[in-house]
């Protein structure tokens, strides 16, 4: 059992410090490789809690393909040596500080909370007629299919609405390429209007 | 049918005639309404007459009829109602208002031809004498107030008739203000009656006034000074004049219907109908007969000097009817209405000549600008100098025995009467002089370029332009039509002022000292309970009086005639000679200025401030200002909020999810 | 480990992403800072699946993952739109909600 503390331990640091560093660190490339890093301690939280389907899911899945593409953006755009401490000061510097006082809120709840099955360590799981069934991708498959077959469907539907969504928002328009910069957000909106409309006016 | 039922037909007719023009003046044609007008009103007059001829078939004390309508107000233990009383005066009234109403009316039938509002005039001009009429017919005071206001109000929309015309705007609004004065003060009058005596009926308030109220009561001599302020507003004396001179912005029929023959009347009607009270507070009665002569002599001195044509004759009005209210203030009163019956007759001719003179003139109305006419107009001169001679009270014309039969009871009455005789008789004077004034200068002398051309048959055109101040108009609805009448080429107005020449003529036949005493009998049921009914002068008495004013007249006359035909540049040298005197007169002894000084400057002070102070920095600054300002203020805080901020918005997500959660955490422990 | 472990763990993940939300200005770094907020709840979610012994709330983990990618793409698909357009890669200038 001491195993399975340190294990926690070992991954829970690794999660808050990929946490910190998506946050703390300046290039957005770093941000990405850490937020993969906390990822994959989340994932070894997930197999402690017996849920090995959603860790394998997570590992693969999430640091796997949605990291990756996060990755190719960022490749594609650059990373911009933006200051933590930006003019707004006033908005950023609240933020932690609301952030904070939420964390401390929800430690409250949890740990003074009257709920004694918090203290244990879980459900009796080693059930006689399903033992070592809980969180098998089986048992999870079967709630997919049997109980949770809308949600299930629902998510896939939602799947395939964002993927047109994206080719649709990305995608490249014909002709707007070499269009003279004049009219809509490309122009900074306290810039004088161009000189054409001035003459117009006398 | 009974004399009441006349009397309700005396009244339908005119109101009749006001509603079927009024509603239906998009349909009728052309001159129709006019017709229609006048025919109202000799409708009115056949009734008077049958009132008249029904009244006299009642004996002698049965003369003073009252018939009940319906109920108009009724409260504890009073009750006022529609009522009207026939008695030889108001009978008396109607005869002489109708009558005079139906020529005037005929003759604005070719005057007023052209003007774009003529529907419009008749109408009003119907509304005027069913006011009148109401007025004079009255039976309590209830009514006598309503037929007031309406004269009034009918008085102000006749003035401003033309009303693009500023300064005929400002004249109306002059005199319905000065006119709510004497509204007002007839109202205080009726409450201080009616405070001892439970009733507004004039019968009842007559006969119980002797036991309500002691000899020249305090409250009573109050009262009927409070009546006479009234009087003195709509009949244009001391000092509620100022009105009258200016109302001949209205066009002239309404100058010879409402402020020559009528509605001016209606405060020597009042006294003489109130004489019961009057006589039980001589004081009051005394204060009448001194502003009746001292306005008598004002009006005389202004209308000496005064140029504009119409406005000499209506200062001739304001001075006859000081003679009437003096007359009745001193229980004269058969004179009295005597002299208000010829005066209508000669004064609403006067004004019916000039207003054919000023048509002659395409507009002009200053004699400055007139003179030789009487070869071009001689049907208006003829008439226009009967009508001066019966002012001016030549021998045997009507106002030569109307006249002078005041002054002679004047005298006849001695003490303080016998000094306003005296200034009766200076004002006589002056009335022959400027009467005939008018006469030698309007008609006789060199003609005019407008006199010449309308002996060549044509009739003058100039410019429309606002005889007072010259300003440039147009002939559109609100000013004065494109057309110019006179009487030669009118048929309708020679009609009316035929019959008015006539009239000035041998009117005086009802009342000839000696000879006829009809209208004294006539009036007598209503008279009769005078204290001064028999001190009236001698036969004898009346006969020099006649004389004297006679005399008086023909020198009057004779120095019009040497001043303006014999030498005619003394009145250019006199006015040099005594410049003061004349500016003096001309601006009519300044009582405008006095009255802009003392009232309306005040009041149109207070009302800047108002307007300035209270109204644009009070309300609309604090406390709308304020209001909207509180508003603003606050929305544009709330404003601060919508910053486009994505990270403000989710900062203020957060901030909701901390402040829920915290609540939920501390609801559940 | 008591489940109140993994709770404050996820507490603090949450909390974390919440203030790099609001104090990054780069919108790349702004959604990763979502996906840690996400990755929190499933923490919490799955937790909360093993105290109860139920596998409803690893599902309901499932299908948020499914959500956040979802959202993911959206997203990186607006910011690459954006940089095709030639504009600043900076939240403060998408103020065009301003009113």
């Amino acid at each position: 059992m001491w195993f399975e503390q340190v294990l926690f331990f070992v991954a829970g640091i690794g999660a808050l410090g990929g946490a910190l560093g998506v946050v703390l660190l300046q290039n957005p490339f770093y941000s990405v490789l850490s937020l993969v890093g906390h990822l994959l301690g989340l994932a070894v939280l997930f197999l402690l809690l017996n849920a090995e389907f959603l860790a394998a899911a997570q590992v693969v899945v999430y640091a796997g393909a949605v990291m990756v593409l996060y990755l190719f953006v960022v490749a594609y755009i650059g990373g911009a040596d933006v200051p933590l401490r930006p003019e707004s000061g006033g908005v950023a510097m609240f933020g932690p500080l609301f952030a904070g006082a939420i964390a401390v809120e929800l430690c409250i709840a949890f740990i003074a909370s009257g709920l004694q099955a918090l203290d244990t360590q879980g459900a009796d799981i080693a059930r006689p007629e399903n033992a070592d069934q809980f969180g098998t991708p089986g048992a999870i498959g079967e709630l997919l299919l049997t109980d949770f077959l809308l949600p299930f469907e629902a998510a896939s539907f939602l799947l395939l609405v964002a993927a047109v969504g994206a080719v649709v928002l990305a995608r490249r328009r014909r002709g707007l390429e070499d269009a003279p910069v004049s009219t809509g957000p490309t122009r900074p909106r306290d810039e004088p209007p161009p000189a054409e409309t001035l003459e117009v006016r006398v | 049918m009974s004399a009441t039922s006349y009397g309700w037909l005396v009244l339908a007719f005119p109101l009749a005639g006001m509603l079927i023009i009024a509603l239906g003046w998009r349909v009728l044609p052309g001159r129709l309404p006019g017709w229609i007008g006048t025919a109202a009103i000799f409708l009115s007059f056949l009734a008077s007459i049958g009132a008249l001829v029904d009244l006299q078939d009642h004996p002698e004390d049965e003369r003073q009829l009252v018939d009940r309508a319906w109920t108009y107000a009724a409260s504890a233990d009073f009750s006022a109602d529609v009522a009207i009383l026939v008695d030889p005066l108001s009978v008396f009234m109607c005869l002489v208002v109708s009558g005079v109403s139906f020529l005037i009316h005929l003759y604005s039938v070719a005057y007023m031809s052209g003007d774009r509002g003529y529907a419009r005039y008749f109408a009003y001009l119907n509304f005027f004498v069913f006011s009148m009429l109401l007025l004079v017919l009255a039976a309590n005071f209830v009514i006598l107030i309503i037929g007031w206001a309406f004269v009034g109000a009918a008085s102000y929309l006749l003035i401003s008739y033309w009303y693009r015309r500023e300064t005929a705007v400002r004249a109306g609004i002059k005199a319905f203000v000065i006119n709510v004065i004497g509204d007002v003060a007839l109202v205080v009058a009726a409450f201080l009656i009616l405070d001892k005596i439970p009733s507004l009926d004039f019968l009842t308030v007559f006969e119980g006034a002797g036991a309500a109220f002691g000899q020249n009561d305090g409250m009573l001599v109050a009262a009927c000074v409070l009546i006479l302020v009234g009087a003195f507003a709509k009949s244009a004396q001391l000092p509620l004049h100022t009105w009258l001179p200016d109302a001949m912005e209205g066009p002239t029929p309404v100058s010879a219907l409402i402020h020559a023959a009528t509605m001016v009347t209606a405060g020597v009607y009042l006294i003489a109908r109130m004489h019961p009270l009057f006589e039980l507070a001589p004081t009051a009665a005394d204060v009448g007969a001194i502003v009746g002569c001292a306005t008598l002599v004002f009006a005389g001195t202004v209308a000496v000097v005064v140029t504009d044509l119409k406005r000499v004759i209506a200062y001739s009005t304001i001075s006859q009817i000081g003679y009437m209210v003096m007359g009745a203030s001193i229980a004269a009163y058969g004179a009295g209405l005597f002299h208000l019956m010829t005066h209508a007759f000669f004064k609403a001719l006067l004004f019916m000549g000039a207003g054919s003179v000023i048509g002659a003139m395409a507009g002009i109305q200053d004699m400055d600008r007139m003179g030789g006419f009487r070869r071009a107009m001689p049907f208006t001169f003829v008439t226009f100098t009967i009508g001066a001679l019966a002012l001016a009270g030549f021998p045997l014309t009507a106002g030569f025995f109307s006249k002078d039969e005041i002054i002679a009871f004047a005298i006849n009455r001695g003490d303080l009467y016998a000094v306003l005789a005296i200034f009766g008789y200076i004002g006589a004077f002056l009335t022959a002089f400027y009467a005939f004034r008018m006469v030698f200068r309007v008609f006789l002398g060199e003609a005019v370029p407008e006199a010449r051309e309308l002996e060549g048959g044509h009739l003058a055109h100039g410019d429309p332009v606002n005889p007072m101040t010259g300003e440039p108009e147009d002939t559109d609805v609100g000013f004065p039509g494109p057309e110019h009448h006179v009487a030669e080429q009118a048929w309708p107005m020679k009609a009316a002022m035929g019959p008015l020449a006539l009239l000035a003529i041998v009117g005086g036949v009802v009342a000839i000292p000696g000879v006829s005493d009809i209208l004294e009998k006539f009036l007598e049921p209503t008279f009769e309970d005078s204290r001064f009914h028999d001190t009236a002068p001698t036969t004898g008495a009346e006969v020099w009086g006649l004389v004297v004013g006679g005399l008086i007249s023909i020198l009057g006359i004779g120095l019009a005639w040497w001043v303006y035909v014999r030498k005619p540049g003394t009145a250019a040298r006199a006015r040099e000679r005594f410049a003061w005197l004349h500016r003096f007169l001309v601006n009519k002894w300044y009582f405008d200025e006095l009255y802009d000084a003392m009232f309306v400057r005040p009041v149109a002070t207070i009302g800047g401030f108002s307007k300035r102070v209270i109204e644009t920095e009070f309300v609309q600054g604090t406390i709308v200002g304020g209001a909207t300002g509180v508003v603003r203020v606050g929305s544009t805080f709330a404003r601060a909020i919508q910053t486009g901020y994505l990270r403000a918005y989710a900062l203020l997500l957060l901030l909701g999810v901390a402040a829920l959660t915290l609540y939920f955490l501390l609801n559940s422990s | 480990m008591d489940i109140t472990w993994y709770l404050v763990l996820s507490a603090f993940i949450f909390a974390i992403g919440a203030a790099g939300v609001i104090s990054r200005r780069n919108p790349l770094v702004v959604l990763l800072c979502l996906e840690l907020m996400l990755n929190a709840g499933n923490l919490a979610l799955v937790a909360f699946s093993r105290m109860h012994g139920s596998e409803a709330g690893q599902v309901f983990a499932l299908i948020v993952m499914v959500i956040a990618a979802c959202e993911v793409v959206v997203g990186l698909g607006i910011i690459v739109a954006m940089y095709r357009n030639r504009l600043p890669i900076d939240i403060d200038e998408m103020s065009e909600l301003r009113g």
